[in-house]
């Protein structure tokens, strides 16, 4: 049995094709089932959907043997316990600093609301700054507009939800998609079977990058 | 903190509550007894000591796991013991000092400053065995048997076996020169087995291309013994380093095949588990159903130079507690406990005591006590009938 941790929306449509040429079809549709456990068409495989901030947790533990989450959220989880051995190509966007175009001038430390704390952490101790971070879960456009943040740090894919609040892309920290993990006892225990799975999908993922778009 | 949350325990720490602690209590008695028939001697290191000496040769890691405080006689750093294959190391080097190989097992509990696993437990209680002075098959092969055994012991059944040598890595580092930084930024790469970034950062570093394959087919490497056809020709960049390490850890393999024909044997080469204190074979057993390995060992030659005698050195350490939940129950022989209604206690004296000598568990009643035998999960009594005391069943 392998069980595939998928979240819904962006990653789960993108995430189909590339499972349907590895030979893996879900029976169910998330948006309307409500069912957590998918079947599909080979009996021994499921796909459990679940959060995307959840995906890591549940391939650590070996809740699933697999998994597909974004850098994004390996980067704040730390990925400890997990094998990452494809990069998807999917759900792409970039991790960025965003900010008013015009800030003013600031004497004491920048404020930067974000809900990736560790990775705002990261990016600015490698530039030798020292920050303070309000952790928020949601809206991060809003933060700098109330006064609550001068900068913020999130996911910028078209760039419209920012220009629509008067913000602009000021810092690229990383570039972001989706990748596949693998808990690592499932990789040993159950080596012919999940190592199939990842070759097939490392095959899906070269096909599709050759196709006309 | 309200007054009602007075009983909760710290986030991670433990207690055992019958029947289980009776349990863990008879597991840690019979397991020590195991390690005895194997010719492995009990030493029990100090829950405390400086921490200089508790970090010695060891990983970053451990010293973020290490719970600190000050000894108020002198100042200096104290920790609590987050790991005791350090202590081991040290008693061995230094305080027994033998010339030959020892073997020595320990057992008690550690605490971490960060749980690990599920739950996040922060106290294990660790159980291990050490074998010094030997470099080889002979002892590696040893130390997984007795790691095996003792998991068997316990009742897990189907087990995996890892291994991995991270002299392979080591010596394919040194080949392509790579700086402290790199070396270990690659590791962190590889313990991910993350090919998209190991591609990416091979393709900044100039270590050859011969040597950049080698690396980058390190992420690849694993498998069943089929692996070093594969890994003799992949890896042939790496020189007579590389090849003495797979030599070594085929040659181990043939002979864990040989006498552990029911275990599963998985080969690792980009396994690099405790690099940073391992030096050779590393291995890691698996039970099914369980999303991490349940114990874990491998080769650190070098930890005993610290303390004045470096020594090679091979061990395996796992977690009692975890391998009680893992294995069922194994049935109890005998029946409950024996009741003594207080009226009686007087009287029936000479007969409690020689039942007791026998090993029944033998209740004495309280006069005026709540609850009689089965409350206090007694399922036979003690009772007189014509002048003679005898046992009945509830």
């Amino acid at each position: 049995m392998l069980r595939i941790a998928v979240s819904k929306g962006r990653i789960f449509r993108e995430c189909i094709p590339l499972l349907a040429r590895a030979g893996v079809v879900p029976r169910d549709d998330p948006d309307t089932s409500r069912k957590l456990i998918l079947d599909t068409n080979q009996a021994d495989v499921k796909l459990v959907i679940i959060r995307a901030a959840d995906v890591p947790t549940y391939v650590q533990y070996g809740a699933a043997e697999l998994g597909v989450t974004g850098k994004d959220v390996l980067m704040e989880h730390g990925g400890e316990g997990l094998y990452e051995p494809l990069d998807l190509g999917i759900a792409r966007c970039r991790l960025m600093v965003a900010g008013p175009r015009r800030a003013a001038r600031l004497h004491r430390r920048l404020r930067i609301a974000t809900k990736y704390v560790q990775s705002t952490r990261r990016y600015y101790a490698a530039l030798g700054q020292q920050v303070e971070i309000v952790k928020l879960y949601g809206s991060m456009e809003l933060a700098p507009l109330v006064g609550l943040a001068d900068r913020i740090v999130d996911l910028v894919d078209t760039g419209n939800t920012l220009r629509a609040n008067g913000l602009v892309p000021l810092e690229h920290i990383a570039d972001i998609s989706s990748r596949l993990v693998v808990n690592k006892a499932a990789m040993k225990m159950k080596h012919a079977a999940v190592s199939a799975l990842v070759d097939a999908l490392g095959r899906a993922v070269e096909e599709q990058a050759q196709e006309p778009a | 903190m309200i007054p009602t949350d007075r009983w909760l325990l710290p986030e991670g720490v433990e207690e055992a509550l019958p029947p289980h602690s009776e349990r863990l209590e008879r597991a840690r008695r019979r397991l020590l007894d195991l390690f005895h028939t194997w010719g492995y001697e009990l030493v029990i290191p100090p829950f405390i000591e400086y921490l200089e000496s508790l970090l010695v040769g060891t990983s970053r890691d451990l010293d973020v796991q290490t719970f600190k405080l000050v000894d108020q006689l002198n100042g200096r750093q104290l920790g609590v013991r987050a790991d005791m294959t350090p202590q081991v190391a040290r008693i061995d080097a230094h305080v027994l000092n033998r010339p030959g190989p020892t073997r020595l097992c320990y057992l008690g509990t550690v605490l971490r400053a960060r749980g690990d696993g599920i739950g996040g437990s922060r106290s294990p209680l660790q159980v291990g065995a050490e074998l010094y002075g030997h470099a080889g098959v002979d002892s590696d092969l040893e130390v997984i048997r007795l790691m095996l055994e003792t998991l068997r012991f316990m009742g897990v059944e189907d087990l995996h076996l890892d291994l991995g040598h991270v002299g392979i890595y080591r010596a394919l580092a040194r080949r392509a020169s790579l700086g402290e930084d790199d070396e270990y930024a690659l590791f962190d790469v590889l313990q991910r087995k993350s090919v998209p970034e190991l591609e990416a950062m091979l393709s900044l570093l100039d270590c050859g291309r011969e040597i950049s394959a080698a690396l980058e087919a390190l992420v690849s490497l694993h498998g069943g013994a089929e692996i070093f056809v594969w890994a003799r020709k992949a890896l042939a960049a790496g020189g007579s380093a590389v090849a003495a390490c797979l030599d070594h850890l085929e040659a181990l393999a043939e002979r864990l095949a040989r006498h552990e024909p029911a275990v599963t044997l998985h080969f690792d080469l980009g396994e690099l588990r405790g690099y940073r204190y391992h030096t050779g074979v590393v291995f890691a057993a698996y039970a099914p159903g369980v999303g991490r390995e349940i114990a874990r060992g491998g080769r650190y030659d070098d930890i005993g130079a610290a303390f004045g005698r470096a020594r090679p050195a091979t061990g395996f350490s796992t977690d009692l507690r975890v391998l009680c939940e893992l294995a069922p129950e194994p049935e109890t022989s005998g029946g409950g406990a024996i009741y003594v209604g207080p009226e009686d206690v007087d009287a029936a004296e000479e007969r409690i005591q020689a039942l007791r000598a026998r090993g029944e568990r033998v209740v004495c009643g309280l006069s005026g006590q709540e609850g009689g035998a089965q409350a206090l999960g007694c399922d036979r009594v003690l009772v007189r009938v014509d002048g003679n005391w005898i046992v009945k069943e509830v």
